[in-house]
């Protein structure tokens, strides 16, 4: 029962994220969009496979939630409707695909290298309570940089998307 | 057939990386290059996620919190510098970004 949730989700990802990058219907960013808000929420599904609970909720709210529709509206303002119409070049696709299948097949066989290495059914459950523990013992200081990150991303956004820069 | 392992979810994540990159490379719209990068982290956060799980550890999943809150910083700011080079260009191409070209 498992096993077969793992396979229908898996195969849902990868098949959306296909449509993400190499849609054959349309150019569109708006279908990319969608389809990657369901690739980000069956990947959600495979964290909850993973006992991951707390990472599953933070990705769907912040991810599909937050970051996604800032693309949508970011693409709304944008207007690119001549953007569709232009082509890929062949020589660049087929020299990238090259590249990107020799990577992948690099990535596959060295994980299947070193085999069944995580049979063991492990008991780690990413529950809310266990993870906020440890992000308030020992990850106290990465996590007090963080908002000063989110800070200065906030202070540099406003700053970017002002009229005038002077 | 086996039970679902580690490696599983390893190549699934490879998959999605590599998915990610193809779009970074081949694509020329650059919010689709930008989705493309969000492709690509979350394919890292499975990976991480997974060798969290299979080792027994939480301290991978914190790791993935941290790379979703800078993730969503990083969108936040790029999305801010294409609307600004749009204003300038008209455009979201990347073949039409050629100021630094001599």
């Amino acid at each position: 029962m498992h096993d077969a949730f793992f396979y229908i989700f898996a195969i849902l990802t990868v098949f959306c994220a296909v449509m993400v990058v190499a849609n054959p219907v349309s150019r569109s960013p708006i279908t990319s969009a969608m389809f990657l808000v369901l690739t980000i929420t069956c990947m959600a599904a495979l964290f909850v496979q993973l006992h991951a609970f707390f990472l599953a909720a933070v990705q769907i709210l912040v991810y599909a939630g937050a970051v996604m529709v800032l693309f949508l509206f970011v693409i709304m303002l944008l207007d690119l409707k001549e953007e569709e119409r232009r082509r890929i070049k062949a020589v660049s696709a087929g020299l990238g695909t090259l590249a990107v299948g020799s990577i992948l097949f690099l990535i596959i066989k060295s994980t299947l290298q070193f085999g069944q290495a995580g049979a063991i059914p492990p008991h780690t459950e990413g529950s809310t309570a266990s993870l906020g523990k440890l992000l308030f013992s020992n990850y106290v200081l990465p996590f007090e940089i963080l908002s000063l990150l989110l800070l200065v991303a906030m202070v540099g956004v406003i700053l970017l998307s002002k009229k005038d820069l002077k | 057939m086996k039970p679902v392992g580690l490696e599983h979810y390893l190549v699934v994540s490879g998959l999605l990386f590599c998915l990610g990159l193809w779009g970074v490379i081949v694509r020329r719209n650059l919010l689709i290059i930008y989705m493309s990068l969000e492709l690509m982290l979350n394919a890292a956060n499975l990976a991480l996620v997974a060798f969290s799980r299979f080792n027994n550890k939480l301290d991978g999943q914190v790791m993935v919190f941290f790379v979703i809150t800078v993730a969503a910083a990083e969108v936040a700011v790029g999305l801010a510098l294409i609307v600004a080079l749009y204003r300038k260009k008209q455009s979201a191409h990347v073949e039409d970004l050629t100021t630094m070209k001599s």
